[in-house]
């Protein structure tokens, strides 16, 4: 053992290094293992973050923490029931995730541990229920989305006469939309392109974000020069004062419904009904209202 | 700082995780593939490369695949564990680790082929033992090469996108690392945090390459 001693006296100083990327790990793990990332900065992250934190010991606000998956068109409207909620529900906590409602499905079809999914349309909860990874008879809905058109304030284009025949101009070199096969409001795009007979002349123009929310920054910061957007992000704070949009007519692709559902690995069931009540209730409709969303029909 | 905090430290975690594993799990790996003359040793030194030039979303998929809850390495550890791996802390640094492998093992690799033959020979002559020979002579020497390979390694882990973002989802303060927390700022037009996030990212590379400069340079920390 002579030499592992003489061995370390030599490199004591990149040896301690190595050691204590070591120790740091088990340390780590030994955190996680116990279900929690600890956060030695909670006092510095904002609070209007609704990604909030877990903290160490704090076993209320971890029994009555809510982890939803949302749809990317919720990413404004829903901060800000989450915030209000946080508000009305002392030491609860909302924490959210957004992404298209597609790759959200895929995820939790593997067992992402969410609590509550609520999506840009009825198919993928539905979906959920049927593999048995969401609670039978947990689906509801709690809201219709809208599309628009949508340019960048300095755009020459005369969105508000030329209506859909906008996506035609020549200085349309790029039409942005949501990927179809992912996100629902890319489906119901392309779906009103067709019907709008201009599909087939803007085919090769198309860029596809993500989900609506990185479509959206394709045409907010220029990469595009017009978007199919969801009427909550074109009317939420990011966009409302940098562009103009025009409603796309609600006849021309299938009604955008969007609905929710309890998922299988809920830690804390009442709470995310609670959740539930209160988006499908007067304050979260109200908040929904604003930005554009239509209340569901009963 | 507006920056994602909880991601900053989650990043140090899952890197730090990474590299302790590498470093324990490369050694061995790295001296056994520079000094063996088993033919299938080509192969192995293939697999470990593989990460280096494979999509990282190929990998995210191969990993979510098979070590899902019901997949071909997954079902068998969920049963036995209870643990499930896409989408915990856990799963992150197992993808984190795969990935980096070529990061760790090639560097490890280089340093140990780069030792003298004679000097470890002459060790085993004049009568010290394989591991004390490893320990007093082949390890000293690479040594400068490993470290190269530990920094590259953690500099590397710290920035992993594609594998992280499939396996790991996005959730906050769980596996919302500071490059997926760049990719949603940006997506939700958050550009001031992005680029802030952004700007620490690139000092810790900076840094941590500096580091490695200086190193070779006056060889203080050797």
């Amino acid at each position: 053992m002579q030499f592992v001693g003489q061995f370390i006296r030599e490199r004591t100083k990149p040896l301690l290094a190595v050691l204590s990327l070591i120790l740091f790990a088990i340390y780590s793990f030994a955190g996680c293992s116990r279900g929690t990332i600890s956060n030695p900065n909670e006092a510095e992250s904002t609070p209007h973050q609704t990604a909030t934190v877990l903290s160490h010991g704090n076993k209320l606000a971890e029994n009555r923490l809510v982890r939803i998956a949302a749809a990317s068109d919720l990413k404004f409207a829903l901060e800000e029931v989450a915030s209000e909620y946080e508000h009305a529900h002392h030491g609860a906590t909302i924490q959210t995730t957004f992404g298209a409602s597609g790759t959200l499905f895929a995820q939790l079809t593997h067992g992402a541990p969410f609590d509550l999914f609520l999506s840009a349309d009825l198919k993928y909860p539905e979906k959920l229920v049927e593999q048995g990874q969401a609670l039978p008879g947990s689906e509801f809905r709690f809201a219709v989305g809208h599309l628009v058109l949508w340019v960048p304030a300095k755009s020459e284009v005369d969105l508000e006469s030329l209506g859909i025949q906008a996506v035609l101009d020549s200085r349309v070199k790029k039409l942005a939309i949501a990927n179809p096969q992912l996100a629902p409001y890319g489906r119901a795009a392309e779906a009103a392109l067709k019907s709008l007979q201009v599909y087939e002349k803007v085919v090769d123009r198309l860029v596809m974000g993500e989900n609506i929310a990185q479509t959206a920054q394709f045409v907010e910061s220029g990469a595009a020069e017009m978007g199919v957007l969801s009427l909550s992000l074109a009317t939420s704070p990011a966009l409302k004062n940098k562009g103009r949009y025009w409603r796309i007519p609600a006849t021309a692709y299938p009604k955008l419904e969007q609905g929710g559902v309890i998922l299988k690995a809920c830690q804390n069931v009442q709470t995310a009904q609670d959740v539930q009540k209160f988006l499908t209730g007067p304050k979260g409709q109200q908040i929904l209202h604003k930005f554009g969303f239509d209340a569901p029909e009963k | 700082m507006n920056i994602d905090w909880p991601a900053f430290w989650l990043t140090l975690q899952v890197a730090g995780c990474t590299t302790s594993v590498l470093f324990l799990l490369g050694i061995p790996l790295a001296y056994w593939l520079s000094t063996s003359r088993w033919p299938g040793r080509s192969l192995v030194s293939a697999c470990v490369t593989l990460p280096l030039v494979l999509p990282p979303t190929v990998l995210g998929f191969y990993l979510l695949i098979t070590l899902s809850p019901d997949g071909l390495i997954g079902r068998p550890i969920t049963a036995l564990t209870g643990l499930k791996i896409p989408f915990t802390f856990f799963g992150i640094v197992v993808g984190s680790v795969v990935c980096n492998l070529p990061f760790a093992v090639r560097p490890f690799m280089a340093a140990f082929a780069g030792v003298d033959r004679r000097l470890i020979e002459a060790a085993w002559c004049l009568g010290v033992s394989p591991w004390q020979t490893f320990l007093r002579v082949t390890l000293p020497i690479a040594w400068p090469g490993i470290l190269a390979g530990i920094v590259l390694t953690f500099a590397h882990a710290m920035g992993e996108f594609g594998v992280i973002l499939m396996l790991g989802g996005n959730i906050p303060a769980v596996t919302r690392t500071l490059s997926i927390s760049i990719y949603d700022d940006v997506q939700m037009m958050n550009y001031e945090r992005a680029g802030q996030t952004s700007f620490v990212l690139l000092i810790c590379a900076f840094v941590l390459l500096s580091l490695l400069q200086v190193r070779t340079k006056r060889g203080w920390w050797v």
